[in-house]
């Protein structure tokens, strides 16, 4: 089963971070993304760049209305994600646990629908 | 009468019954859609052909080749089904009952379906209100009418949050296994509390005519054994067994003759479990010695000191009272302090107890709890205060739900009231 690992954390932390402190982050990263790897669950993922870039788009009327930010202001935003594969949500969950965010944001994990 | 006698047996077995076929079939809401079928079958079926050797491995296999069969139908339309069938295929009966499915790697030792059952109920992802509801619905076969009296809450929030939770188990993937060593401790609290609370619903049913449901309360006793397996060092978990077992072994006192309640002090001494007594003093002292004191093992210690004393005046109540001071620290609940209460009484005099009661009672949080109203009655009596004993036991007797408790309750009003109409008839002599 596949499960969303949708990473949330308050982006002010990072762009206030020192330049060391921000590498052993990214480095703690790359270690837990090989962790991922050789556990053989990894199926994607990436880093969000801050929501100051986001573009919100929706269709009214047949027309399109883009916006400047996210969909909704949050106290915590989205950075980055994993999707992975387990057995259970008890493993994903334990996967959760270890992204390296966790300590000072949030993750939730969101089952996949399959659609057969 | 038969078609509720068969009824209340279902109920009984059920419990057993779910857990088994959740296994098999990976998914809750068939299972229960399973037992019901079965159980309408047993309706049918049972008064013609008579009551099976063994009803809980009769609805099993029912329910289990009715399942089969829904697979096998849906088996051409979905690979799920097909896969499900190919498993259930190369498992009897038999083999299920000697081989249970095998737990996750590096799991703890036990297993059983029920203890599995009481995991998944707890398991963190679901939300804190549903979880206990959710184990009284599918371990002990409550009905929803009857979580929600226990909860205090309306039938339609309850429902509602148990298919919710059922939902989530089964899309959300919440696996069905007793979870690995490493996570039993944060799993520990929640499932205590979920096994006592199972056995304090069938010691004091909160609805029906009886009052205790002895298949609960063994039940959760069984499920505190095979915790303590799973746990032996754990002090809280001993405690908990201990408490139970203490507790228990009053049970066939507990009720007269005539299926009336007997409280602590009117019961006959004699009949209380000896050998359930010893076994849960036994289990404290075990507890005690790995020193890590916790509300089981303080609320057993209470029932202990219960059990030692020959005779009801013989009851150490002061040290009682100290042990609920010391239990409201860890568990500062209204239903705590209304003990505590009750304890500070029979140790320091009614008035004290009265007044602790009072302040309990202005304050709000223990409201229309008829346990409440009837304390306050017995202590007005101890100093003489018919009248108003009379007036708390009216009050008491205006909440609660259950048919025994309705008649020992009618049955102190009546003694009240003759005590007040005798000393009118003295005053008017």
């Amino acid at each position: 089963m596949e499960y969303m690992i949708l990473i949330y954390a308050d982006e002010k932390i990072y762009s206030d971070m020192p330049q060391a402190e921000m590498a052993a982050m990214m480095e703690e990263y790359g270690r837990y993304t090989e962790e991922l790897e050789a556990a053989g669950v990894l199926r994607g993922g990436s880093e969000l760049a801050p929501v100051h870039t986001a573009t919100t788009v929706r269709l009214r009327d047949g027309k399109v209305v883009s916006t400047d930010g996210p969909f909704a202001e949050t106290k915590e935003q989205l950075g980055g994600y994993y999707l992975i594969d387990c057995a259970n949500l008890d493993e994903a969950l334990h996967w959760a646990a270890k992204v390296p965010s966790a300590k000072d944001g949030s993750i939730e994990v969101r089952p996949q629908i399959t659609h057969s | 009468m038969l078609a509720k006698a068969i009824e209340q047996l279902c109920r009984r077995e059920g419990g057993k019954v779910l857990a088994g076929l959740i296994r098999r079939f990976g998914d809750i809401s068939l299972a229960e859609d399973l037992l019901q079928d079965a159980y309408r079958k047993a309706l049918e079926r049972w008064p013609r052909e008579g009551l099976p050797h063994n009803p809980a491995a009769w609805l099993t296999t029912v329910a289990r080749n009715e399942g089969l069969d829904q697979l096998r139908r849906n088996a051409a339309l979905l690979p799920d089904s097909a896969e499900v069938l190919a498993q259930q295929a190369a498992c009897t009966d038999e083999e299920a009952a000697q081989q249970p499915a095998p737990l996750i790697s590096g799991s703890a030792s036990v297993d059983d379906d029920r203890l599995r059952l009481i995991f998944i109920c707890c398991h963190p992802a679901l939300a804190p209100n549903v979880q206990a509801p959710l184990a009284l619905r599918m371990l002990c076969g409550l009905s929803t009418r009857e979580i929600a009296r226990a909860f205090c809450e309306a039938e339609t929030t309850v429902a509602q949050r148990i298919v919710r939770a059922k939902r989530k188990i089964a899309a959300a993937k919440i696996p069905f296994v007793v979870p690995q060593r490493t996570e039993l401790p944060q799993r520990l609290a929640l499932v205590l509390q979920v096994i006592y609370l199972v056995f304090n619903e069938g010691y004091g049913a909160t609805e029906g005519q009886r009052l205790v449901r002895t298949e609960l309360c063994a039940e959760a006793i069984r499920l505190g054994r095979l915790m303590e397996e799973l746990m032996p060092d754990e002090a809280e978990v001993l405690g908990l067994l201990a408490l139970m077992r203490l507790q228990h072994a009053r049970s066939g006192a507990r009720v007269a003759p005539d299926g009336g309640l007997l409280t602590l002090p009117e019961q006959d001494r004699s009949q209380w479990d000896r050998a359930a007594i010893e076994e849960g003093t036994a289990l404290l002292d075990r507890a005690l010695r790995l020193a890590r004191p916790g509300p089981y093992q303080i609320q057993a210690a209470i029932a202990a000191l219960h059990s030692k004393a020959q005779r009801a005046e013989e009851t150490d109540w002061e040290q009682i009272a100290a042990l609920y001071g010391a239990l409201l620290r860890h568990l500062p609940t209204p239903v705590v302090e209304l003990n505590a209460a009750v304890a500070q009484g029979m140790a320091h005099g009614p008035a004290e107890g009265l007044a602790r009661l009072r302040a309990l009672e202005e304050s709000g949080r223990l409201q229309s709890s008829h346990y409440l109203l009837s304390a306050k009655a017995e202590f007005h009596g101890r100093l003489g205060d018919f009248r108003a004993a009379l007036a708390e036991y009216d009050r008491a007797l205006a909440l609660v739900g259950n048919a025994v408790e309705h008649r020992y309750l009618s049955q102190r009003r009546m003694a009240a009231e003759r005590e007040v109409l005798s000393s009118s008839h003295a005053c008017g002599a």
